[in-house]
């Protein structure tokens, strides 16, 4: 494909990164570059339980939690600072350290709003109910490992998980043009062993969801 | 990696041995992807399980093969399994791209699944860049296909009777050593080293590509669907035969959304 001055420039592909390189054999160089990356982009959760144990995750025990409730991205965050956290009932439990090119966070629980962050947060009243915001991108590489690592020190049992996420009203499908549309508005998905009623409409085909809210 | 359903069947669900397991490459115009999408649609295959992988980007929405309000609740994710029992069929559909470094992991989790669940035989369907053609391939189908050499046993003679082109390789230096030949599929995804591997694993596989471009993929798609009909008569093969595979509710709106009416 040839651009106005005149360059050919490789078409990108809906199917993804080309897979020339990773066919290739790796050296002992590229692997230690590639296990130095993977250092780099590590995700530590550290835990603040006021119990007096030490601030490590996961060579605990699971921790019960009965919900577990996760605000991803900027306005979901903004939304439990607005309407729900306040110092009063809430406790900061834990925090998310990652890099990652576009983000960065560190290891302290105090925080700007405009700060990229991971923090968790226990009601006072009910230490199984767990609090999530995460204003911070985690990379798509990154975003297994954060679930991994985050519900890793859970017990799963009667867990309900509830997803709190935006995303941009020009990437909803419709046969309208968003333009019409009254927004914003709410969608919802939801797996087969939720019982309770949903507050919202379900999320209609063939919209799909993304990034971490997905993982 | 892969995690059966709980569903009444039980095992019986995931019990692979013996059957053909049909996979998609994530490769050029995701054509792999969408035929798979219009077997499943058409055959109206049941979900026996999902894989876990940390390989693929995750994604998440309601049932893409909905028929009606009662059957679209349920939750789909990147890489899920199907089965037809009565055709000894297993479908993996994938439906993201892989994660950088990822493609190696996940060909060999992948395989060894393969292995462990004792399927017969793989099918890929995949794709690669039309435009990579050389002046011979420019000529002719578009189709290819490539076996190793565990099913070339079984069914070379079968492609031969279908006069089915094999991919040709090409020369691993060009223009500096035309007699060394390596297989090159660009645009195909894992598809070279998914086949590699199965090759030295002893793996009964099939490759059937197309070679394509970016664009309207849903033509390449029935194309592709209905050279692997030509094999394994998945459906009934009549003169129209583009009219018989269901498209799924999930292709609805593939180029965007209805235009607002104050742009004219």
């Amino acid at each position: 494909m040839a651009t106005f001055f005149g360059e050919v420039v490789v078409a990108p592909s809906r199917a993804g990164v080309d897979d020339e390189e990773e066919t290739r054999e790796e050296t002992p160089e590229d692997r230690e570059i590639r296990r130095e990356l993977e250092k780099k982009r590590e995700i530590d959760i550290l835990w603040t339980w006021k119990s007096g144990s030490s601030a490590e995750s996961s060579a605990d025990q699971p921790f019960a939690c009965s919900k577990f409730i996760v605000a991803i991205g900027r306005n979901a965050a903004a939304f439990l600072s607005s309407f729900i956290l306040d110092s009063v009932c809430w406790e900061v439990v834990g925090v998310v350290k990652l890099w990652n090119e576009w983000c960065r966070t560190s290891s302290t629980t105090s925080v700007l709003p405009t700060d990229s962050f991971c923090l968790f947060y226990r009601l006072i009243a009910d230490p199984t109910v767990l609090l999530c915001q995460c204003s911070c991108y985690v990379a798509e590489d990154q975003q297994f490992q954060w679930l991994e690592k985050v519900f890793g020190c859970m017990q799963k049992e009667g867990l309900q998980v509830t997803i709190l996420s935006t995303c941009p009203v020009a990437d909803y499908k419709t046969q309208e043009s968003t333009l019409t549309l009254p927004s914003p508005f709410l969608k919802a998905l939801k797996t087969k062993e939720f019982k309770e009623q949903v507050c919202c409409p379900l999320l209609e085909q063939p919209n799909i969801v993304r990034d971490l809210p997905a993982a | 990696m892969f995690v059966p359903c709980e569903r009444g069947g039980g095992s019986a669900s995931s019990d692979f041995k013996g059957f053909t397991l049909l996979m998609p490459a994530v490769s050029v115009g995701n054509v792999g992807q969408l035929a798979v999408d219009l077997v499943i649609s058409t055959l109206g295959m049941t979900k026996v399980g999902y894989f876990y992988t940390d390989c693929l980007v995750p994604m998440v929405g309601n049932n893409p093969y909905a028929t009606a309000e009662e059957n679209s609740m349920e939750l789909s994710i990147n890489a899920e399994v199907y089965s037809l029992p009565s055709k000894k069929l297993v479908v993996l559909q994938i439906r993201s791209p892989f994660i950088k470094n990822k493609y190696r992991p996940f060909c060999q989790t992948l395989l060894s699944w393969v292995k462990s669940s004792k399927c017969a035989r793989v099918v890929v369907l995949s794709s690669s860049h039309a435009y990579q053609r050389d002046d011979e391939q420019l000529l002719g189908t578009p189709l290819r296909y490539l076996l190793t050499p565990d099913l070339e046993k079984a069914v070379g003679g079968l492609m031969q009777e279908l006069k089915w082109k094999e991919m040709e390789k090409v020369a691993a230096y060009p223009g500096i050593n035309e007699t060394e030949k390596v297989l090159h599929i660009p645009g195909g995804g894992i598809t070279k080293m998914l086949f590699t591997e199965s090759c030295s694993k002893g793996i009964q596989m099939a490759v059937l590509l197309k070679f394509c471009s970016e664009g309207d993929n849903i033509p390449d798609a029935f194309v592709l669907v209905n050279y692997l009909n030509e094999w394994l008569q998945l459906i009934k093969s009549e003169v129209n035969a583009s009219s018989q595979w269901k498209i799924p509710s999930s292709w609805r709106l593939l180029f965007g959304n209805g235009l607002p009416p104050a742009l004219f």
